[in-house]
């Protein structure tokens, strides 16, 4: 058992582990009980798990919690409802969900894409999430959610 | 592993809201207000608490399509009370009435029509009472927004009326409806109720449930589908903390856990000896295999006139085989279940679209009554048919019983893609005869498919242990869609049942009518072709339906059909387009769609460029949730048509993740331009399943435009392509 500090969502907590090399996404959902990152594949190909470390979108279900120094944040963290990310607020314009077990990931990937390039054609955010799986096919309401925050912020 | 930190001061921390954990359990409550369960009653589906809120028991539940928002548009209308009001409790087998599987794009059109017809009998009786309590004719008194007001002004709300005016009813099929016209919610986009949750994290999904003292299941599954547990050696998992026990009956294998991830390094690492099963047939000689399957019966789905004399007697004949795919779900949340097992009973919190039956199952496998077992409706991820959630829900229910705590159980992505159980592969022999004058005078046709409906499909880790779990034989309603929509003089439309198939079926979205639609649609462009007609004229040709003539008019305008640009075949990359109808069942929805896509002749490759769907399903309900389920018909069947296919060695599936199963990905997605037509004084009939049938034989269509060559083997893969263009 070993107890390691995590930054997450702006604040500093500390779980106890028995294994470090513990993926961050059951780290988060059962230890801190964040659910907006999902289990989809295991595998880090299908995006459901997405986190940002440090800004960037990463497979929280493949990052061993031995290798996360940076600030985590989660889809809880991006924004609430008081305070919407503007994705989060153009994902429900659009109504971009169906299940919704991908949107986390869909939302986590678009913020990354958006907060390093705030303008981006379609084909740009199509390229972007290019690695992250809907089966319900919204894949068209998402690239418009996705565009729609662009436009709004 | 310890939680040490508290997660409510966490997710205060980070600003989130906490409704989550207690919800389903919360339900007991509600109970309070409902004393039955019968379908018949107007107190099995409604309860009206004093503060005037609404609460629908449903026995459809929502699979992730958004119907939960119709089915309490549908109520709000029929009761004249806000939409936010209304609160829905989905597939609680102590709680709601058996409405059947939900499946087969029936939510509406069957469960939403018994809700509004409880919800028209409450409005009679709570017009009722309050024209007693006001001492007026009902005929005078007006109902709006949770209100029933006399001419006179006086005033009651629905709430101080509902004990009086007691819903516990017998349903009445008569009760008058609220006309159309005077719809102020029934037809309009109305936002759905769960999207916010989803987007901000605070919706509990079936993976996020979780139970005090709740422990963490994995199944370990056989290296073969029937191979045997020779033997396990726990002394391999004996380095990892917080196992609780290494469950074991007969060859139904599963770890018991005091945390998620030792449950999931476990399940890993246990050394397991399977015996070495080699059961399946070789996937290369798949329709050998079909073929020659022992047929146990013939249904002939629709005979008219004599086809065998026609097609002898008729000048010309064409003849083609279609065959599709085994398919799996590809949930992208692979199956998960809660259960608790104590003093002979059992709970069970699952993701099933069947909670009622499941009951059964379940309580056939542990040998207990049924009304010892209750199932309670949890959403999960989209399913799109009877996956793993069923199954998932058999190992947590004996896993639970062997620990005597609750137990979750959460497949893994190989679980899920190897066990879950298929969209059987499928042939259909096309034949047609043509007379002198250029009409088609014979149809036949000949569909390979396993025995059985929709039905109890086997729960895995029952049969795995050996136990019952009133399983049969189901691919679904495969039938469906053989018998074609039009005037043929002559027909047979038959459909071989076969006593096996290689993987266990059952059904996915649009069963039996996609495969079916695919070859009949496909073969009717082969015949037009012949006879250098249209695809469109050809079927304005041979159908007498009306409604469906008008559908196919709307669809040539929204595409501009009839100016459409004849492509280069010669061309290395050329658009072609193709036309598909169905009137779903032959009974229901009508869709019609074109589709527009590009062909690559050196590399092989299909993209999907563009998709018009006229789409008529009667009254619609919620058009802005209907155009989701068609775009979502659309997308998921282009990614079947294009790119799927399940592949398997001797013992076992060996398509385990999504690099060996790839699914449609954004940059491969097409446009979706759609005509809703819109029929509020019709019956309102489903929309999650119908788009589905016309993609593969539009896109097949498309391709012959675009190149001259038929395609008739989904998936439409590259080296198919390839191969089809290089024999031509």
């Amino acid at each position: 058992m070993a107890t390691t500090s995590l930054n997450v969502n702006g604040r500093t907590v500390s779980v106890t582990i028995d294994d470090p090399d513990i993926p961050l996404l059951y780290v988060l959902r059962n230890e801190l009980g964040l659910h907006g990152p999902r289990f989809g594949c295991g595998l880090g190909q299908c995006g459901a798990c997405t986190v940002h470390v440090d800004g960037t979108a990463v497979r929280s279900c493949v990052t061993p919690l031995s290798s996360v120094s940076g600030r985590v944040v989660t889809l809880e963290g991006l924004g609430t409802e008081v305070k919407p990310h503007p994705l989060q607020t153009a994902f429900v314009e659009e109504q971009a969900v169906q299940c919704g077990y991908c949107i986390n990931g869909m939302i986590m990937q678009s913020a990354d894409l958006l907060a390093r390039r705030p303008k981006p054609s379609e084909q740009q955010v199509k390229t972007a999430l290019a690695n992250n799986l809907c089966r319900c096919g919204t894949h068209l309401r998402i690239v418009r959610a996705v565009m729609r925050a662009a436009a709004s912020s | 592993m310890n939680k040490t930190i508290d997660r409510r001061t966490l997710l205060k921390a980070s600003g989130a809201l906490i409704v989550a954990f207690s919800l389903p359990l919360d339900r007991t409550t509600a109970k309070k207000a409902n004393s039955t369960v019968s379908a018949d009653r107007v107190d099995g589906f409604l309860a009206i608490a004093p503060d005037g809120a609404v609460t629908v028991y449903s026995g459809k539940v929502d699979l992730g399509t958004g119907v939960q928002t119709a089915l309490a548009q549908i109520v709000a209308e029929e009761l004249d009370v806000p939409l936010g009001s209304v609160t829905i409790i989905q597939g609680d087998t102590a709680l709601t009435p058996d409405q059947g599987v939900t499946s087969g794009s029936f939510s509406i059109q069957n469960g939403g029509m018994q809700l509004r017809r409880a919800a028209a009998t409450a409005r009679q009786a709570l017009l009722r009472s309050a024209a007693r309590r006001l001492q007026c004719e009902i005929s005078t008194l007006t109902m709006r927004n949770g209100m029933i007001a006399a001419a006179s002004g006086e005033h009651l709300s629905i709430g101080s009326l509902a004990e009086a005016a007691s819903l516990a009813l017998e349903i009445e099929d008569t009760a008058p409806e609220k006309p159309p016209a005077e719809y102020t919610l029934v037809g309009k986009p109305v936002r759905r109720l769960d999207i916010p949750g989803k987007v901000h994290a605070r919706f509990t999904f079936m993976q996020d449930f979780d139970l005090p003292g709740m422990l963490h299941g994995r199944v370990v599954r056989p290296s073969g589908f029937g191979a045997e547990l020779i033997s396990y050696d726990p002394s391999s998992i004996a380095n990892i903390p917080g196992i609780v026990q290494v469950v074991r009956i007969k060859n139904f294998l599963g770890i018991v856990a005091q945390s998620e991830w030792s449950a999931i390094r476990a399940a890993q690492q246990l050394k397991v000896t399977w015996s070495n099963w080699q059961g399946l047939p070789e996937q290369s000689k798949l329709w050998e295999h079909v073929r020659s399957t022992p047929v146990v019966r013939d249904d002939v789905t629709s005979r008219i006139g004599s086809s065998r004399t026609a097609l002898e007697a008729a000048p010309r004949k064409l003849q083609a085989s279609y065959d599709f795919a085994i398919h799996t779900h590809g949930s992208i949340g692979p199956s998960c279940a809660v259960a608790r097992f104590g003093h002979g009973k059992l709970t069970c919190w699952t993701a099933s679209q069947a909670t009622h039956s499941l009951r059964k199952q379940l309580a056939a496998t542990l040998s207990v009554a049924d009304e010892d077992v209750r199932c309670i409706y949890v959403e999960g991820a989209g399913c799109y048919g009877r996956n793993g959630h069923e199954d998932a829900a058999s190992d947590a229910a004996l896993l639970a019983r062997a620990v005597g705590k609750p137990v979750r159980v959460q497949w893994m992505r190989a679980n899920e893609h190897g066990w879950d159980p298929k969209g059987p592969p499928t042939l259909v022999d096309l034949r047609a005869g043509i007379d002198a004058q250029h009409d088609v005078v014979a149809w036949e046709s000949e569909l390979f498919v396993p025995d059985g409906a929709a039905g109890m499909v086997a729960l895995t880790g029952a049969d795995l242990a050996g136990l019952d779990s009133l399983g049969t034989l189901n691919p679904g309603g495969v039938l469906n869609d053989l018998a074609i929509p039009y005037a043929i003089p002559n027909l047979t439309t038959t459909a071989h049942r076969l006593g096996s198939t290689p993987l266990r079926p059952a059904w996915i979205r649009s069963p039996g009518r996609l495969q079916n639609t695919f070859a009949n649609e496909s073969f009717l462009d082969e015949i037009a072709a012949s006879l250098s007609v249209d695809p469109l004229d050809i079927r304005l040709r041979y159908l007498t339906d009306a409604r469906g003539k008008e559908l196919l008019e709307r669809l040539a305008r929204l595409s501009n059909w009839r100016k459409r640009p004849m492509p280069d075949r010669n061309s290395d990359v050329s658009i072609g387009r193709g036309l598909a109808y169905v009137k779903y069942e032959l009974v229901r929805t009508y869709v019609g769609v074109v589709a527009e896509v590009e062909v690559n002749r050196k590399t092989g490759v299909l993209a999907a460029k563009r998709f018009y769907v006229a789409h008529d399903c009667g009254q619609i309900i919620n058009p802005d949730g209907l155009r989701n389920q068609i775009e979502g018909c659309i997308l998921q069947t282009v990614s079947r048509t294009l790119k799927e296919e399940v592949t398997f060695d001797r013992s076992m599936v060996t398509s385990l993740d999504w690099a060996s199963y790839p699914i449609l990905t954004f940059p491969e997605t097409p446009e979706v331009v759609i005509d809703l037509i819109d029929r509020p004084q019709e019956v309102p009939w489903g929309g999650g399943e119908p788009t589905c049938a016309v993609v593969p034989s539009a896109i097949a269509g498309a391709v012959f435009e675009a190149t001259g060559v038929r395609v008739r083997s989904v998936p439409f893969t590259p080296a198919k392509m390839l191969a089809a263009l290089r024999a031509t």
